[in-house]
């Protein structure tokens, strides 16, 4: 099955990205966050699978959804409070491909945890990542809360919260939904829907087609996406963050989507999955649509392709090297921190 | 100093930290309007408005997940539960998340927040109205719990809870908001968390409580007295981090200990009390440390006969301070 080709011109005549408001520099930047996060990954499994890092949970496939949407926000003053898959989300709001070898090898410097927490738990409160844990649909509440106190203060920034469809069967779900519609908060609610909740499909998660539905509960509106075009993606969350910063309250987004790996290192997802299906979907990788847009709209020629393509393994070699080198926490570090005692540098 | 009343004493704290400081906000069931259904945040709604006192939705989870939201984002918020027995909800939120958010970050977030919950037996509430939540919450690694059990305490207490820099879980006790009055100092009079107080000096034995078995201690070491038994009464005021030195150090000026409380006994905070008299004072005993709780059962129930049963009193613990006394 051949990759489809993707629309390169909008309503108009306008390239689809310009019509956006996004220059050719943002265009590739996108591009750019979208490979580095599948590239990372890919390196962390090759690594797992040598037996020198014991776990790996993946974005791969989800990077479209995830930078689209993240590249609707203003890094550094809206707030992302993302789930374990966000690679894209968080590169994308300044995180680096060292900051996520230091956490797949869970060394002392890694800036979300210090080692402590699985790969894939971001957080940093200089670049506005609410911390994560392991509990899924936690993190919406938090979003909700992030936006009240930015309401409270009469400030503009938008809280997007990112979270499976799996996460959307919890009660925290729900609630925060519900808070955000009554207060109509800033906040954009993402559900990366890839059909499973590990081995569970949506079929048994939910009896009805679109997460987004349930937004009309709410008060607020929601939106289906195809997950896997990185434009449109970008496009409905321009939408969302910019009515939420008019104060006009929350959108849910449901970007359909696909994971390419297993749930995660662990897991064998040949238990569940049929390979025809998985290979259907990496017909329809959003990284490789994305560049054959990018080429019909004469941005990605082929030395930019080298250079993007040099940059990402560069930082992808450092970043490998540099975190396998870097030092374990001490046995000491086990009792800091259980409360605020100490700042870090 | 004034005489007040526990729930006024309540409200004094968080109205005058509410005016000492704008990131200071009420997030509960019926706190806004109706001024909490105990009265505590009576007046608040119309001198803050309802972006400082927030009526929430009927969802616990919800409470305290935005409560945790608002503090990463420079808020301090107090979190409102209702009832102590419908925390159950929102423990995810407690327990995997806020007691964690410093840990977990090694130090990169920290959450200034508060949790109100009005706890404990003797008001007819039930099985879902009564009930004693401090040791599943003492147990976890990066909560702090305090357990005020006179007014000044609950002023003093809550104040440094809202000023604290980390998640607290303040529990005040439903039956001494108005059976319990006393002086509250002028001004700030902040009680400083994890530190016990001795409420009355005494020799022969030491009784150790918190909350509404503070006052009943304080009675029953009245009648002691009378029979000639000086009892020293040590109010934890904090169940965590606990103030290990306070109790050494009364375990080992009376040599005799009760510890009571109306929390179910086992894995409870009597049974903390006791390890740490017995690993740093049991040289120092005169006799086994003794325990008066609530019994083993799930909770407190309605009919009067059985909820006087339940809760430990001061007949029982005078029954029980004499048999120690005895030794």
């Amino acid at each position: 099955m051949a990759l489809k080709t993707t629309e390169v011109e909008a309503k108009g005549g306008q390239s689809r990205h310009r019509s956006l408001g996004l220059s050719d520099e943002q265009a590739l930047r996108i591009y750019e966050v979208m490979r580095l996060a599948r590239a990372v990954d890919e390196r962390m499994w090759l690594i797992n699978r040598q037996g020198r890092a014991p776990f790996v949970i993946s974005c791969q496939g989800q990077e479209g959804a995830q930078v689209g949407t993240a590249a609707a926000l203003r890094p550094g003053s809206d707030w992302v409070a993302p789930y374990y898959r966000d690679a894209g989300v968080v590169l994308w709001f300044g995180m680096t491909a060292r900051d996520q070898m230091l956490s797949f090898f869970a060394r002392r410097e890694d800036p979300n945890s210090g080692g402590r927490q699985m790969p894939g738990h971001f957080g940093s409160r200089r670049l506005h990542i609410v911390t994560g844990g392991s509990p899924v649909a936690t993190q919406l509440l938090h979003a909700a809360g992030v936006a009240l106190a930015s309401k409270q203060r009469k400030e503009d920034a938008v809280t997007a919260a990112f979270f499976g469809e799996g996460a959307a069967s919890q009660g925290d779900t729900h609630e925060a939904m519900n808070f955000a519609g009554i207060h109509k908060l800033a906040v954009v609610f993402v559900c990366e829907n890839n059909g499973y909740a590990i081995s569970v499909p949506q079929s048994h998660q939910m009896a009805i087609q679109n997460v987004a539905d349930r937004a009309a509960g709410y008060g607020f509106p929601g939106v289906v996406v195809d997950g896997n075009d990185v434009l449109a993606c970008y496009e409905v969350a321009r939408q969302a963050v910019d009515r939420a910063r008019r104060g006009e309250g929350p959108t849910l987004i449901e970007a359909k989507t696909y994971r390419f790996t297993a749930h995660s290192s662990d897991d064998d997802d040949k238990r569940y999955r049929q390979a025809e299906e998985v290979a259907i979907w990496r017909q329809k990788d959003p990284i490789q649509r994305y560049a054959i847009y990018l080429r019909e709209a004469g941005i990605l020629q082929d030395p930019v392709e080298a250079e993007i393509t040099e940059r990402v393994n560069q930082q992808v070699d450092d970043a490998t090297d540099y975190a396998e080198q870097a030092p374990d926490p001490t046995p000491d570090d086990l009792t800091t921190f259980v409360f605020k005692q100490e700042h870090k540098p | 100093m004034a005489v007040k009343t526990v729930i006024e004493a309540i409200r004094d704290g968080m109205d005058e930290e509410m005016a000492r400081d704008e990131s200071v906000f009420l997030i509960g069931e019926d706190v806004g309007n109706r001024g909490g259904v105990f009265l505590a945040s009576d007046g608040l709604y119309k001198k803050y408005g309802e972006l400082r006192v927030i009526d929430s939705p009927l969802a616990e989870s919800c409470i305290v997940g935005v409560a945790i939201g608002a503090a990463v984002n420079g808020m301090r918020p107090i979190a409102e539960i209702q009832f102590a027995d419908f925390i159950a909800p929102a423990m995810n939120q407690i327990i995997e998340e806020a007691a964690r958010f410093s840990y977990r970050t090694a130090g990169d977030f920290n959450l200034p927040m508060v949790i109100r919950a009005p706890w404990g037996g003797g008001v007819h509430g039930a099985l879902y109205h009564s009930q004693s939540i401090e040791a599943m919450f003492a147990h976890v690694p990066g909560l702090k719990v305090v357990a005020p059990g006179t007014p000044a305490d609950a002023k003093g207490l809550l104040k440094a809870a809202i000023r604290d820099p980390d998640p607290v879980l303040y529990l005040e006790h439903k039956r001494t908001y108005r059976l319990v009055k006393g002086e509250v100092p002028e001004g700030d009079g902040v009680v400083p968390i994890g530190k016990a107080d001795v409420k009355r000096e005494g020799t022969d034995l030491s009784l150790i409580a918190y909350g509404l078995m503070l006052t009943y201690c304080l009675e029953v070491a009245e009648k002691l007295a009378a029979d000639g038994i000086s009892a020293e009464v040590l109010d934890l005021r904090t169940i965590r981090p606990i103030d290990r030195a306070a109790i050494i150090a009364t375990a080992r000026k009376t040599g005799k200990v009760l510890v009571v409380h109306e929390d179910t006994p086992f894995a409870g905070v009597a049974a903390e009390v006791m390890a740490i008299i017995m690993e740093n004072a049991f040289d120092a005993l005169d006799a086994p440390v003794m325990r008066l709780t609530g019994p083993d059962v799930p909770a407190m129930p309605f009919n009067h006969v059985l909820e006087e049963a339940f809760m430990p009193n001061p007949e029982k613990i005078l029954a029980k301070a004499r048999e120690l006394a005895a030794v």
